[in-house]
């Protein structure tokens, strides 16, 4: 349909996975177009070849040091976007998906799609669906300009499979920005965790207030995701408390997560809550009240005291697993 | 220190899963609903107060100027920002289906280009649309940095540097700004130690909350006599077109399925290991 241009996200000059879900939407947008990829920041030239197994006409390089700011990055991912002529621009909508692209947007007088679920062509033009109101309203928009900008839900399109083959990479001009000026990266401080990503777990073991400190979090949820091989998420009261990092959040300003497996632990299921975890396949809520708005979407619901039961739960669980 | 603090009215957020869809299902309809102050525009306006006063002595030392492009009721949010401590408001007439962030923001630009502030502070996103672009949107095209996401601002004595610690998905990020500048706010803004202005004693903490301030009766009745400019996009000089249209929506379908209140551990496992195959 067009030709479609992949912004990757880089994290320490490696490709995150949600760029894989960008290609396979990306691949959608352009039905018989072709895609190109597109790696910029520190360590580009160097990703690049994580990239060139996914059918992609061309892998573009953008080599640019020192930490990632969009006033840095955008005159050159907007450059790439017109000498190349494509119909969309795509990326994850992540947070810094959902910080570039605006940028991007603008300078190509492009209509922006953010953050969408789904992906279909009708009668030659595409009509993007995404979540909206929290997710209680699912939205259709159409883009009205010659250029669509778009970022997509990690958990709505599968990660795209290599499919063998060796795109061409080449090196773009890196654009200078006089904004850039004003801006100066001071580093990201990256939490390293040995966990599963919380965006790509199967299963996923999220605690709230409840629990008190950030000694109990610790002690009754990580033995327990150990036991399940899980991510460990949070609500916001749990973030907000310093229980764990802000990029345990789930929900409406948190990460959006669709687990096989979700566990809700001493979380009462707030609109904004459930925005980010309706999607999972089963969820489980252990809670004292069982009147709770968890209950609305909680597939298995055990009303007790969680400090009486996770311990039990992660016995339980090892036991199954050392089974079989 | 000017801070310009765009807002958006929104459909009560709590209630979110009540809103309901007119008849062709081409508009979301929240009657019965309340109008609130989108929760992240109230944030960044709590953290705009934080910024233009001495959190000790609560003296006021700048201005914060409110803008909403929206319905003439919109005024009510307006007067509510009025009363938490907000200098004057600004509300430019325009219809919520009308609107999308490319002419939110090229209205806005009108504003700053009008107001000269030092600072926008905007919410990252409204809890109504999700969409989280106008901050960035306003910044390029006003030629400023955006410091989206921020979790704690620290600005020089003049105003005119900032340290914005960001949040990420992938951890927190630290950035120096040479104002002006846009900002959008995190939610978590309002932590007690998040916003040093140079003028608050630095050992100062604000008290733990949710949200803003509450407006107290004399702020209340100081907000009616505060000055609201009306005006149009027209007036403005704004004739940006939407470049999205929404052409339907839906209500989610519920998850199937009903809940199964499980008596104990053992119950849950056998459910989770027999019924659901997710053991
Ligand atoms: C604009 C906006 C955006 C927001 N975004 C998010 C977001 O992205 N993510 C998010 O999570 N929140 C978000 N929130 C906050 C949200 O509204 C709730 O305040 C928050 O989710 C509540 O967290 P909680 O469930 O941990 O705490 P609470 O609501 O206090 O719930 C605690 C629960 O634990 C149960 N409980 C207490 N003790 C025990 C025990 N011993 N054993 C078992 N159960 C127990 C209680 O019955 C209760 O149900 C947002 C709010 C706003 C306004
Ligand atoms: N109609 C509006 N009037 C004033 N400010 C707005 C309006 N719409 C959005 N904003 C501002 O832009 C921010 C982000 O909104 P959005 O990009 O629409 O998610 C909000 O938090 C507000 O600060």
């Amino acid at each position: 349909m067009t030709d479609v241009l992949v912004v990757a996200e880089l994290l320490e000059g490696k490709v995150r996975k949600n760029t894989l879900s960008a290609i396979t939407a990306a691949k959608t947008l352009a039905g018989d177009g072709a895609i190109d990829i597109l790696a910029i920041g520190e360590g580009a030239a160097g990703a690049a070849s994580e990239l060139t197994g996914f059918g992609a006409r061309k892998v573009i390089t953008a080599e640019i040091a020192g930490g990632y700011t969009s006033e840095d990055y955008a005159p050159t991912v907007a450059a790439v976007a017109k000498n190349g002529g494509y119909g969309a621009v795509i990326a994850a909508a992540s947070a810094l998906g959902q910080d570039l692209l605006p940028r991007v947007a603008v300078r190509l007088g492009a209509g922006f799609a953010p953050d969408v679920s789904k992906i279909e062509i009708e009668g030659g033009k595409a009509v993007f669906t995404r979540p909206m109101y929290a997710g209680n309203v699912i939205g259709k928009l159409t883009v009205n300009t010659p250029v669509a900008v778009v970022t997509v839900r990690q958990t709505e399109f599968e990660p795209a499979e290599a499919s063998g083959g060796a795109s061409p990479v080449e090196a773009a001009n890196v654009e200078s920005s006089d904004l850039a000026a004003r801006v100066s990266s001071k580093g990201i401080e990256v939490v390293a965790s040995e966990r599963p990503d919380l965006s790509e777990a199967e299963v996923v073991v999220a605690g709230g207030r409840s629990l008190k400190s950030k000694e109990n979090f610790e002690s009754l949820l990580e033995p327990l995701a150990d036991a399940l091989g899980a991510g460990i998420g949070a609500s916001r009261a749990a973030c907000d408390a310093g229980y764990i990092s802000a990029e345990a959040q789930i929900g409406q300003t948190g990460k959006v997560v669709a687990p096989k497996l979700y566990f809700a632990i001493g979380i009462s299921g707030a609109i904004q809550h459930l925005a980010g975890m309706k999607g999972s396949k089963t969820i489980v809520a252990i809670n004292k009240d069982k009147e709770a708005p968890i209950a609305q979407v909680a597939d298995y619901f055990l009303a007790a005291d969680l400090f009486d039961v996770v311990p039990e739960l992660t016995e339980a669980v090892k036991k199954v697993k050392a089974a079989g | 220190m000017k801070i310009l603090v765009p807002i958006k009215r929104v459909a009560d957020p709590d209630n979110a899963n009540k809103v309901k869809l007119n008849g062709d299902a081409t508009e979301v309809t929240s009657e019965g609903l309340e109008w609130k102050l989108n929760p992240f525009d109230e944030w960044s306006l709590e953290a705009a107060l934080r910024l233009t006063e001495d959190g000790k002595s609560k003296a006021r030392k700048g201005e914060v100027v409110l803008v909403t492009i929206g319905p003439k009721d919109a005024v009510a949010q307006i007067r509510q920002g009025l009363a938490m401590g907000a200098e004057r408001g600004i509300l430019i007439e325009g219809d919520d289906k009308a609107l999308d962030a490319n002419v939110v923001a090229h209205a806005l630009k009108a504003v700053v280009e009008k107001e000269q502030p030092d600072l926008v502070i905007l919410g990252k996103q409204t809890a109504d649309g999700d969409s989280n672009l106008v901050g960035t949107y306003l910044a390029e095209l006003l030629g400023w940095p955006v410091a989206n996401f921020a979790t704690s601002i620290r600005t020089s004595d003049d105003g005119k540097n900032l340290t914005v610690v960001r949040e990420f998905d992938t951890g927190a990020a630290t950035i120096e700004v040479q104002g002006p500048a846009v900002l959008t706010t995190s939610d978590r803004i309002l932590q007690p130690q998040s916003i040093k202005n140079g003028i608050t004693p630095d050992d100062f903490a604000y008290p733990e909350s949710e949200g803003g301030r509450y407006a107290s009766l004399k702020g209340i009745m100081q907000a009616k006599k505060k000055p609201v400019e009306e005006t149009t996009l027209d007036a403005l000089g704004v004739s940006a077109e939407p470049q999205v249209s929404y052409v339907q929506f839906a209500l989610p379908p519920a998850r199937s399925g009903s809940t199964t209140f499980v008596e104990s551990v053992d119950e849950l496992i056998q459910k989770l290991r027999d019924e659901a195959k997710a053991l």
